[in-house]
């Protein structure tokens, strides 16, 4: 059990990390899709990092640098030349798996030695519940802290009322003098940089390598773990752990010999199937649709219209 | 005029590449040999080693070779093989299994040149097919795991269910078996030929449901790494894999395809050159181990190298009878081995394996 909460909390964070940041970007009206572009450059550019200077953290700034600089790229485009935001976030995808692969081609063969895992004192001794939670990498305590930070921001902070304002009627937030492209610009950096901490999470941590497509397709279970949580934080966390244990728990099945007769590839559809539910949930009528998602998501917003 | 004297200048030097690739094209043409590879050739792994085969043929022959790397099964293979016959390459290699419908498609247009296809099951007038006896390298690891494993547990990272995979699981746990009958093996199927985080993930959850040996039929170097972490062992596989994992790393089943590829193009060079289908093994020279661990036994290491020379002579079969499958029935009787036709339909686990295969 206590493997299986570890595992499941590993397999978890980068989604985690990704989905808070994106979540924060579609909150202020922002659908960008790049998300798997940006982990990957995230990954390539902190195992570069990691590998050149031995250094863990900065590895992890750079990486974040390196996820917030292809979000900038997305923003200029979609924020301030008002490109359809879901063409140039997929555009943003592919194009960050091409990059990536080329940035990375030298680092191929490369190894890193694993970052041993910080046990918080006296928390760390508990019965049952130490182990799994208090002896975790510090990017797992970070992804907690951002957690919380980013709950505390969105619904208790004056800013992040503004962000949500933005994200419902950016004209409104326009027409009383708030600075709608910037608050856009920002939040959509910080879904970025968030992307790029994922990235680096799986290059430095989980899989100390750095090989071609190595986030395998993260970043798009990030995106429907947003949709899944209705925009919400805490679902997001929720979301999150229960999409990891369902990673976890497939490969746990399989390897006890338990006669449980689910095809793995049904399990690794879950997320997905998971997600369309709740998405038909929330359309069923106009109102429960305003009432979760963010009403201007995804539409340019030109402020001398 | 500042323009058009650069425009001049530029045209002039587009002629001149012209010029040039025109007469280079035409004085290699008689003797280029082209491949096509599905992933990038990195430094370790399935296309790598095809890469090192290519190398060492181009040294035995003298032959121009000429490779396409990363290159997507389906349309685009179509357009690449066709390219490489167009420009009159003399043998063509693909070495992927999806290859297989174009090349066979571009064969029939190109009838002088010889197609050879590794991996599949389609042969033309003048496509041939070529594949090795992974199994029999995966028996000799298993027989090293059977002995160096202290809970009697051993791991497979998988990735799909086809019989190329299982073959390699059974040959794996029948060798265990062969000299430790209580071993027993779990298999975690991933679901991918090539998903890093995944392939961890489930070497991890081997590791703590006990496995003390595992080895994966994936593409990355994940599993090796994370028994080096754990302080357990594992079996590298397509090529050696012992950087990364010094410890861990007790030896690889790899691929080495040079010498059949030499074959091949001098057969080609020679004018009698035929499509045939061939399976090699121990016997061939295709399938071989990595440099066994130096911490393994002087005894056990002996034994192994006799392995070594009775699958080469064909006198060790890792499929020899009594082979029993999950269920309890008998797939091979006593002193019969398993035919090939058997071997490439294989669909089910044998004894001693403990995980369930879902259908």
């Amino acid at each position: 059990m206590e493997n299986f909460i570890i595992s499941m909390i590993i397999a978890a964070t980068p989604l985690l990390l990704a989905a808070i940041g994106e979540l924060v970007t579609e909150r202020s009206g922002v659908l960008n899709l790049g998300i798997e572009g940006m982990m990957l450059m995230g990954a390539v550019v902190a195992f570069a990092v990691a590998n050149s200077t031995g250094s863990t953290p900065l590895a992890i700034i750079a990486g974040a640098g390196a996820g917030a600089a292809m979000a900038l790229i997305f923003s200029v485009i979609a924020l301030s030349l008002l490109a359809n935001q879901v063409a140039t976030g997929l555009a943003l995808s592919i194009f960050g798996v091409g990059l990536s692969a080329f940035v990375g081609k030298p680092y191929e063969s490369k190894i890193l030695d694993t970052v041993a895992p910080l046990p918080i004192p006296l928390l760390a001794d508990l019965p049952v519940i130490g182990g799994p939670l208090f002896n975790q990498q510090p990017l797992v305590y970070l992804s907690w802290a951002i957690f919380a930070g980013v709950a505390w921001f969105l619904y208790k902070s004056r800013p992040g009322l503004l962000l949500r304002a933005v994200g419902e009627s950016p004209s409104s937030a326009h027409s009383i003098g708030y600075p709608v492209i910037r608050i856009r610009y920002m939040a959509t950096l910080f879904g970025g940089a968030m992307a790029g901490i994922g990235g680096s999470f799986l290059s430095v941590y989980y899989t100390p390598l750095w090989v071609e497509g190595m986030v395998a397709g993260r970043g798009w279970i990030a995106i429907a773990l947003v949709v899944f949580a209705t925009w919400r934080p805490f679902r997001v966390i929720v979301g999150a752990y229960l999409f990891g244990g369902v990673m976890v728990a497939q490969l746990f099945v399989q390897g006890s010999g338990m006669d449980i007769n689910i095809p793995s590839q049904f399990l690794s559809s879950l997320p997905y199937l998971a997600t369309i539910i709740v998405l038909v949930i929330i359309s069923r009528d106009q109102n429960t649709v305003r009432l979760n998602a963010p009403v201007s998501l995804g539409q340019p917003y030109r402020p001398d219209a | 005029m500042v323009l058009t004297n650069k425009l001049v200048k530029k045209l002039a030097t587009m002629t001149l590449v012209v010029v040039a690739s025109l007469f280079s094209a035409t004085s290699m043409a008689a003797e280029t040999v082209g491949f096509v590879y599905v992933s990038p050739i990195g430094d370790a792994g399935w296309t790598y080693q095809h890469d090192l085969g290519r190398l060492q043929m181009e040294k035995e022959t003298g032959v121009i070779t000429k490779y396409v790397e990363n290159v997507p099964e389906g349309p685009d293979a179509e357009r690449v093989i066709r390219e490489m016959a167009k420009r009159g390459d003399k043998v063509i290699f693909a070495t992927s299994f999806g290859y297989m419908n174009p090349m066979l498609k571009v064969s029939k247009q190109f009838p002088k040149t010889a197609f050879v296809h590794a991996t599949g099951y389609k042969m033309g007038k003048n496509m041939g097919l070529y594949n090795a006896r992974f199994y029999e390298g995966r028996y000799l690891t298993g027989v090293i795991a059977g002995e160096v494993t202290k809970t009697n547990v051993l791991g497979y990272v998988a990735a799909f269910p086809i019989p190329e995979v299982l073959q390699g699981i059974n040959a794996f746990i029948q060798g265990a078996r062969s000299v430790n009958p209580k071993a027993e093996l779990r298999v975690i199927w991933v679901n991918s030929w090539f998903d890093p985080g995944k392939e961890r993930q489930a070497s991890l959850t081997l590791m703590s449901q006990s496995a003390d040996v595992i080895t994966h039929h994936t593409d990355s170097t994940a599993v090796v790494q994370a028994a080096e972490e754990k302080g357990k062992f594992a079996f590298g596989y397509h090529s050696d894999m012992s950087k990364y994992g010094s410890t861990a790393h007790l030896t690889a089943t790899t691929h080495h395809w040079g010498n059949y590829y030499t074959k091949v193009v001098k057969a080609a060079q020679a004018g009698n050159w035929k499509p045939e289908n061939i399976w090699g093994g121990y016997k061939e020279g295709m399938i071989k181990l990595a440099p066994l661990n130096p911490s393994l036994p002087a005894e056990l290491r002996n034994r192994i190298a006799s392995m070594e020379k009775q699958l080469a002579a064909g006198t060790l079969h890792p499929f020899a009878g009594p082979v029993v499958d999950q269920a309890g029935k008998t797939r091979v009787a006593a002193g019969e081995t398993m035919s090939d036709g058997d071997l490439s339909g294989m669909d089910y686990y044998v004894q001693g394996v403990v995980s369930k295969l879902s259908k």
